[in-house]
């Protein structure tokens, strides 16, 4: 399938990323480019190492070989600044973790006015529009308790644009919601990949990666086991364990 | 009117409510709770600013201000709380050395109060190092993950999402230390510190009305214990998040 | 997957860490070992003070620390003694409170639940003083005259807020116990009087255990309260020995000798009771 968009420079580059925990290995020579304005999913069995790799771009996990670069920055570098990296790359979780104590538009304000000390005046117009675009405009004052799975899952996207990332990763971000709810956050980000946002997903929703993605990587083992466009992969796969793996989930 | 009423129940049924007819009985009452109330406020305070910087020692990352939390919490929490106090009223006190009192003698340069409340924070105090550090324990890590995520820095963290979620998670326990530390006051009494079960003490010993004042001493406590769960109620209410249970 | 309002993380129950292997025991006791001999260097150091700066005349501080250990020590005996009848008595009568609380009969059961929280948040100290002057110091019933001495009527002041305390653990144990247990039983027939024997309190038993262990604790810490009321005790002894001595710079070795009594008994406990609440996954 072509692309939507025209693609930009490299934003985010993997190369022969090894990751273990203890002896344990969940990455083995890991490499991939995402290219601004792309949206790339990856598929694959649970515990490929998928979510590992997603928090390894953001560096809430050190990698142990190779290397990441986010917008031309090394993540693994000691002396980089973590902070400007966590602003650029923005990440949804599967369990939303919205902080509890906090309203919707004070979830969505929160790390601009603390991290990045912004003015709250202009904070909190952009946290407004934010939610008003992701369809929460009459749910600003509540707290996430109040709200259904797929409504704080929407907050949590907004809170991550808020801080203006030049890259947004999305992990399993819909496993945890009813088939009804689930749609209304896969169209939250399929306006973002159509506004031309670079978003790379860790997800089961094949329905969806065939239909939003630009790229689909399937991962299996620690490896990538085969990658290509969409067409190519769903409609076409090469490889047995892929062959293997979308005809148990398809 | 209440004071005729005892004074006529005193007459007929021999029911001596003495605190509630006689000036001087009542105003040593009336002492007696004031202190108490002044005993339990303080040492609410400082036991609670002892737990806190307790358990900012315990997680911090000098392993001596480690060491010495622990040995803190453990030996308050594992000696009789009135030995604990006879220990500071009468050994620590006597190594202190004593102040003029401005008149003729020489006066002890931490009063019997004094050593009562701070016997009693360092006691409470101890209970609140753990309490607070299970409301930190509880707070779960995908919430930090979330926040460290956003580039919080550790501080920032604390600040603004751990604590003010620990402390919703432990105020529970938190009601049930503090209630626990009005109790404790009363052993103030061993030493002589005029507090509300002394006063009914002297009460009772001049008035012959143990009975009665032993009855009016268990609902006061009670009702002051009420009135400490009324606070923390309204604080939790106060406190709540519409949604979010602990 | 939304199941009421509690998806979120955060209002999941609180898991303990990883339930603590059968080898649990043996780090806490090291620990413990740690404090004990911490406490241990700072008594023996303020004993070392006491020699030093005692007066040249008269005997050396270790020598007078001898004489009266063996008497502090049948002292603290005296009331570990009385932490076992008040443990005894308290649970007793505690066991039936709690059961009563959830009584089907609501008289019964509001009763239970007014005594239980009436005795659960009085001072320990003025319920023994209740105990000491409102009992009689003795009674007699057909015509048997059972004497009171104040030691038992101490028993049963410390008695009375245990019961309280051990009423609540019991309540909380059944209560944590899932209603399909009583509804299952119910539907094979059990009454509800062989449910509860034979179904809820074995299961509750293990939860009371770790919350009734701690209340023994206090329970045993409580116990030097009676020194107040006149009975002689550990701390009693301890006091009289000063007195006695009138060696000021003794007193804080005395004191801390004491405290370090209380500190071995009741330390391990409040571990194993730590162990305990892991491996069964409780909270006192």
């Amino acid at each position: 399938m072509a692309s939507r968009h025209q693609l930009g420079e490299p934003v985010v580059v993997i190369e022969g990323v090894e990751k273990s925990f203890g002896s344990f290995p969940v990455l083995k020579d890991v490499s991939l480019t995402v290219r601004r304005g792309e949206t790339v999913c990856i598929i694959g069995p649970s515990g490929s190492g998928k979510s590992t790799l997603l928090r390894c771009i953001n560096g809430l996990v050190p990698i142990s070989k190779g290397s990441i670069k986010v917008a031309g920055r090394e993540v693994n570098d000691a002396s980089l600044d973590k902070l400007s990296l966590r602003r650029d790359v923005g990440i949804v979780f599967q369990q939303y973790n919205l902080f509890p104590h906090k309203t919707a538009l004070q979830n969505v304000m929160m790390a601009p006015i603390h991290v990045l000390k912004q003015d709250k005046a202009v904070v909190e117009e952009r946290a407004r529009r934010l939610l008003a675009k992701v369809g929460l405009s009459q749910k600003l004052l509540a707290y996430p308790g109040e709200l259904s799975g797929g409504q704080q899952q929407r907050v949590a996207i907004a809170r991550s644009l808020a801080m203006n990332p030049k890259v947004m990763l999305f992990d399993e971000v819909t496993a945890a919601l009813d088939p009804e709810t689930k749609k209304e956050v896969l169209v939250t980000i399929q306006d973002l990949a159509a506004e031309g946002m670079t978003c790379i997903l860790v997800t089961h929703e094949m329905g969806f990666a065939r239909e939003v993605a630009d790229h689909v990587y399937f991962t299996d083992g620690g490896l990538i086991v085969e990658h290509g466009s969409p067409a190519d992969v769903f409609g076409d796969p090469q490889e047995e364990r892929t062959k293997g793996f979308l005809d148990k989930v398809l | 009117m209440i004071a005729s009423y005892f004074q006529w129940l005193n007459d007929t049924h021999g029911l001596n409510f003495s605190v509630f007819y006689d000036a001087f009985d009542r105003s040593r009452f009336l002492t007696g709770l004031w202190t108490t109330t002044y005993i339990c406020v303080v040492s609410i305070i400082a036991s609670m600013v002892l737990g806190l910087i307790g358990v900012w020692l315990a997680g911090g990352n000098s392993r001596l201000g480690r060491l010495v939390v622990r040995g803190y919490v453990q030996f308050f929490r594992n000696t009789p709380p009135l030995v604990q106090l006879s220990f500071f009223y009468f050994a620590v006190a006597g190594l202190l050395p004593t102040v003029s009192d401005g008149a003729s003698g020489q006066s002890p340069l931490v009063s019997g109060t004094g050593w009562a409340i701070i016997a009693f924070s360092l006691f409470a105090g101890a209970f609140n190092v753990e309490i607070f550090r299970a409301g930190i324990e509880a707070v779960p890590s995908t919430t930090v993950e979330a926040a460290e995520s956003l580039g919080y820095t550790r501080l920032q963290l604390y600040l603004h999402v751990v604590l003010p979620l620990a402390f919703r998670i432990c105020l529970p326990a938190l009601n049930n230390n503090l209630i626990n530390l009005v109790k404790t006051t009363t052993l103030a009494y061993a030493i002589g510190v005029p507090e509300l079960l002394y006063a009914a003490s002297q009460i009772w010993s001049e008035m012959f009305n143990v009975r009665e004042m032993m009855n009016v001493l268990l609902v006061t406590y009670v009702a002051l214990v009420a009135v400490l769960v009324w606070i923390m109620g309204r604080w939790e209410k106060a406190m709540r998040i519409p949604g979010y249970s602990t | 997957m939304r199941n009421g309002t509690t998806d979120l993380p955060v209002l999941k129950p609180f898991r303990a860490p990883a339930p603590i292997a059968p080898s649990g025991f043996a780090a806490p006791t090291m620990l413990g070992g740690g404090t004990l001999a911490a406490f241990a260097m700072l008594f023996g150091a303020s004993l070392a003070l006491a020699q030093v700066t005692a007066r040249p005349v008269g005997e050396s501080a270790v020598t007078v620390l001898l004489r009266w250990a063996p008497l502090i020590f049948q002292g603290f005996l005296f009331n570990i003694l009385i932490s076992f009848l008040s443990m005894a008595l308290g649970t007793v009568i505690g066991v039936l409170v709690g059961i009563a609380q959830v009584s089907l009969v609501s008289s019964v059961r509001k009763t239970a639940w007014g005594v239980t929280q009436f005795f659960r948040n009085a001072p320990w100290l003025v319920l023994l003083f209740y105990a000491m002057f409102l009992l009689p110091f003795e009674f007699r019933l057909f015509g048997l005259t059972i004497a009171f001495p104040a030691w038992v009527k101490a028993i049963i002041g410390l008695a009375l807020p245990v019961a309280a305390n051990v009423s609540e653990i019991v309540r909380g144990g059944i209560r944590s116990i899932p209603s399909g247990q009583w509804e299952s039983a119910e539907a094979l027939a059990f009454t509800r009087a062989q449910t509860m024997w034979m179904i809820i309190l074995p299961q509750a038993f293990k939860r009371m255990i770790p919350p009734w262990m701690n209340l023994y604790a206090i329970l045993t810490m409580a116990t030097t309260l009676i020194s107040v009321v006149g009975i002689q005790d550990g701390l009693t002894i301890t006091r009289a020995a000063l007195v006695a001595e009138s060696r000021p710079e003794l007193m804080i070795p005395m004191y801390l000798l004491l405290l370090l009594m209380f500190f071995a008994y009741c330390y391990p406990i409040a571990r194993a009771t730590l162990a305990l609440e892991r491996r069964f996954n409780v909270k006192a």
